[in-house]
């Protein structure tokens, strides 16, 4: 039975969505698969769309029209904490993080390790825990941060992503949706941020992955998505196509 | 002779490192303990120059003159942490102290009603703010500077505009009593210290409270119902307006329609000198007790040396400005 459901259905599988914003139309019926232990970079012009496509998956914005089917079932996800709760997180592009806060509570964020509580309201933070379990993600990810209570401000970009994502992977979920992680780190720190998205990989995460570098993208992506004006016009694997093909597929109209 | 000028050059440089060494000490020094050092230079002065400043009497009168600016600091400060604002606060005192002499002396209801009724009514205004700032988005300088009228009004309307005189005698404990040696107020300070360090520095609410401070974005991606705390964190000021409110009225023992005008700028001044940065996101209760604390000495110590209170608006005034102007550095 599992076996079958594998074979039949993607991972994920967003069928015709539709995406209104009052007058403006983001999207016009894409349809969007991404399958289990796959990497998609998903790529388009500024206004293409891609980050409206990506929001409805994460939750932040409930789709217009359109369904999603999550390990072959039908599923609403109409906030944040709905996509979450099936497996499915976003590290956003400007990062989310709280830099007035430690890598530890950055990571464990809205999810703290409890001692003891008086009720609902007032739960005591585990610090020491928090501290540990921190330590163990970081390590997991092998990028020096140096302290996890070193306060987020005093970061590099590439640092900040690596909490960013080990805040992500620390749930352990099943999809990871990347929108632009290399788009404020350095050229040395990119590189290693490319490698931690194929260990994910590995560890049979699936990726979505935006950005703007189509580079960046054909090395470290299973296959690409194109996105024009709010319409799906390219879907290959990557080594079906080139990135000349992509960028004509991204400016045509 | 080269060899002694570079000998010299040598020196200069090392000099020179030591000194941008301690510069730099000193400067971060300043920066992060400031308030700490001002404060604690300011009473070495005070205790030279008058012999009474330090006598435990005096320091008595100065925590009990500072308590219930105090009290509503340490709330203040959890709105001024998840970066808002609440200038209602003086309002709310009159508020609740009118509330509860009237039930006293209208209604001739028990201390323990008196006090919980006007406590009540202060936390559910204070939700109420906090409801309306984060349905409408519409910030919170704006709809706490309409409470500050709209609970001033209230205040009048229930008292006819006059003082309400004739309090229980329990009731009036609460401001004027003591227990041992020490003013009932500053063992409520004490106590409203204790649970609003506990609550910051210890629970996941105090953890969001600097979360939303810091980044209101990345706090409700992670999950953080952050317009539920934002609610709540107006609310607790409110409370703590009220508790001061309630000592108040105790203390002069009637409701004053018209007290409390202008405390909102004491509370916030004393948050701000604490070092909690009006931005949101850093600070704490230790450096908003130093702040009030720091007020309080301040206006006591020029008391004492018999300095006009008009120089002491200018004084405290320039304290404020500092203050910020040390918190835009620390950024």
């Amino acid at each position: 039975m599992e076996d079958k459901k594998i074979k039949n259905y993607p991972l994920v599988r967003m069928e015709n969505i539709h995406k209104r914003f009052g007058g403006v139309v983001a999207l016009r019926g894409v349809n969007f698969d991404l399958d289990y232990s796959e990497i998609v970079g998903l790529v388009g012009d500024n206004g293409a769309g891609k980050s409206t496509l990506i929001k409805i998956l994460s939750g932040a914005h409930p789709p217009t029209e359109g369904t999603i089917y999550f390990e072959g079932k039908k599923v609403e996800i109409n906030s944040p904490k709905d996509a979450k709760q099936i497996g499915i997180e976003t590290v956003y592009q400007d990062l989310a993080l709280a830099e007035n806060l430690d890598v530890a509570s950055n990571i464990f964020l809205g999810r703290e390790f409890i001692r003891s509580g008086l009720g609902k309201f007032l739960r005591m933070i585990d610090r020491k825990k928090m501290w540990q379990e921190a330590e163990k993600v970081m390590r997991s990810l092998e990028i020096q941060i140096g302290s996890v209570k070193t306060l987020v401000k005093n970061l590099s970009g590439g640092q900040r992503q690596a909490v960013a994502i080990g805040k992500t992977v620390y749930l352990k979920p099943k999809v990871i949706i990347m929108d632009e992680p290399t788009a404020n780190i350095s050229v040395k720190e990119r590189s290693k941020v490319l490698e931690l998205i194929q260990k994910l990989k590995k560890e049979g995460i699936s990726l979505i992955f935006i950005s703007h570098n189509l580079h960046e993208v054909f090395s470290v992506v299973d296959r690409v998505v194109v996105l024009n004006r709010g319409e799906k016009v390219g879907d290959e694997k990557v080594e079906n196509t080139s990135i000349d093909e992509v960028v004509k597929l991204m400016i045509g109209r | 002779m080269k060899a002694k000028e570079e000998a010299i050059q040598a020196g200069r440089e090392i000099a020179i490192g030591k000194g941008q060494k301690i510069l730099h000490i000193l400067n971060t020094g300043l920066k992060n303990y400031g308030i700490f050092f001002a404060f604690f230079i300011t009473c070495v002065i005070m205790t030279i120059l008058t012999p009474v400043f330090i006598t435990p009497r005096n320091i008595f009168n100065i925590i009990r003159q500072v308590s219930m600016i105090g009290i509503i600091a340490i709330g203040m400060t959890f709105v001024i942490l998840s970066a808002e604002i609440d200038l209602s606060v003086g309002s709310m005192v009159a508020f609740t102290g009118v509330i509860a002499a009237g039930l006293q002396v209208y209604n001739g209801c028990s201390t323990f009603i008196a006090t919980l009724v006007p406590l009540l009514l202060a936390t559910l205004l204070g939700i109420g703010m906090g409801v309306v700032i984060t349905k409408t988005n519409v910030h919170s300088f704006v709809v706490t500077l309409g409470m500050l009228s709209i609970a001033r009004g209230l205040g009048l309307i229930y008292s006819g505009g006059y003082p309400i005189s004739g309090l229980n005698p329990s009731f009036r404990f609460i401001g004027g009593g003591m227990i041992g040696p020490v003013p009932v107020p500053v063992i409520i300070y004490l106590g409203v210290i204790i649970v609003g360090y506990f609550i910051l520095s210890q629970t996941t609410f105090g953890k969001y409270v600097y979360a939303i401070g810091g980044n209101r974005e990345a706090a409700r991606l992670s999950g953080i119902p952050v317009n539920f705390y934002r609610t709540i964190v107006f609310g607790i000021c409110s409370f703590s307006a009220g508790i001061a409110g309630i000592i108040l009225a105790s203390r002069v023992n009637s409701g004053q329609p018209t007290a409390g005008l202008g405390w909102e700028l004491d509370v916030i001044a004393s948050v701000i000198i604490g070092g909690t940065s009006l931005f949101g996101g850093r600070g704490g209760i230790i450096g908003t007790v130093i702040g009030s604390l720091f007020l309080g000495v301040l206006r006591n110590g020029l008391n004492l040396l018999g300095v006009s209170p008009f120089y002491q608006q200018v004084f405290i005034g320039l304290l404020i400005i500092i203050a910020v102007i040390l918190d835009k550095f620390r950024r």
